[in-house]
């Protein structure tokens, strides 16, 4: 039962995930606080992990709720495949589609219209994604603020006043190693 | 060619951090520059195709590159080279990370971590906000920035109204169709 509910869970994580990476965080939120597979600290710390490590956020995702919720390596697996199967099943239709008819989606009203609408639904994902995380058992107290203020203005300054020190002091790796290293520092 | 496709995204799986989009240009320079696949043209469409379709847009780029060269063969050499490196790592990582999150300096550096993961989250919001308006110079009309109501509507429901994002996607297609269909029947 446990890993049907998984299978379909992820199943719909991978089929209504437009947007990519940080878009899908939202959906993965809503699942598996829904059925207690991660606490949010751990959602959170998953997150954090994905960010320093290779590969596709949803993948990360997918894998460690998989083996956490079940146990077993199996649970991993399945949750990784269910992901990625909506993928292969649509993305599949578009290439036979886009190779015998030519590049027939591009020009369409209805597909362009669609694809304009949910970049913008998308940037509200992901604008709730991290709302919903903005809550006391990762915001400890007053230095957690201080950190997240430095972090996003780290992150924007590129788009202000773009050379190479603000596009380094911007990359994300080290913004997670500083922020490690600060609380190391601070919480011990 | 399954083996070829399979090593090419395993490279690529194994050294890009930070997810789909940071795949990109390493795709571009294995794919298009060094082994010559596609060109430029149909790399484009690849991505503007990847990003439009649902799911992760690493695994999405490899189902159409696999496809594109190897057939079904193809597909699975290079889905299961971009999905491997990370499905690995995670599971190592799944397997002890609950043992050393009860370790005191662990749990002292994700304090400070859980902040900024959040930030990490909200702050590039501000580039994709811009360029989904497509704002060149800083044009400050206000009818340039009402497709932002969407997103914040779309966060608001999800955020306080506790709407499940899928509903939210659904409607957005739903009435991007609706919208286009009487716009041209008019």
């Amino acid at each position: 039962m446990l890993y049907l509910q998984l299978f379909l869970s992820f199943f719909k994580i991978g089929l209504f995930g437009f947007g990519g990476g940080l878009a899908i965080l939202s959906l993965i939120q809503m699942e598996v606080e829904k059925y207690g597979w991660m606490s949010q600290q751990e959602f959170v710390d998953i997150v954090a992990v994905s960010q320093v490590t290779p590969g596709p956020i949803g993948i990360n995702c997918a894998t460690y709720v998989g083996y956490t919720a079940t146990g077993s390596v199996w649970g991993s697996l399945l949750t990784t495949f269910a992901i990625v199967l909506p993928s292969l099943i649509i993305m599949l239709s578009i290439c036979k589609a886009y190779f015998w008819l030519g590049k027939r989606f591009k020009g369409n009203p209805y597909f362009e219209q669609t694809l304009r609408m949910l970049r913008f639904t998308v940037l509200g994902l992901i604008a709730s994604a991290a709302l919903m995380l903005i809550k006391p058992v990762n915001f400890i107290d007053s230095v957690s603020w201080v950190i997240f203020g430095a972090v996003c203005f780290f992150t924007v300054l590129p788009q202000i006043h773009k050379n190479k020190v603000t596009e380094f002091l911007s990359h994300p790796i080290l913004l997670i190693v500083l922020a490690g290293a600060a609380g190391f520092l601070i919480y011990r | 060619m399954f083996f070829q496709l399979f090593w090419t995204y395993l490279k690529i799986g194994t050294f890009t951090l930070g997810g789909g989009y940071a795949m990109l240009p390493l795709i571009q320079r294995e794919v298009v520059d060094r082994q010559g696949w596609i060109d430029e043209e149909e790399f484009l469409n690849m991505i503007a195709l990847a990003q439009a379709a649902p799911g992760l847009i690493a695994v999405n780029s490899a189902i159409f590159i696999g496809w594109r060269i190897g057939g079904w063969r193809g597909v699975c050499g290079a889905v299961l080279g971009a999905v491997l490196p990370s499905f690995l790592i995670i599971l190592a990582i799944a397997m002890v990370f609950s043992d050393w999150k009860e370790l005191p300096a662990v749990e002292a550096a994700f304090k400070g971590i859980r902040p900024a993961v959040v930030a990490l989250i909200a702050a590039p919001l501000v580039k994709m906000a811009k360029s989904a308006l497509k704002i060149k110079n800083s044009k400050l009309k206000i009818q340039n920035y009402l497709p932002l109501l969407v997103s914040l509507a779309a966060a608001l429901l999800i955020w306080l109204g506790g709407v499940n994002p899928v509903w939210v996607i659904l409607i957005t297609i739903v009435c991007s169709i609706c919208s286009c269909f009487f716009r041209s029947s008019r």
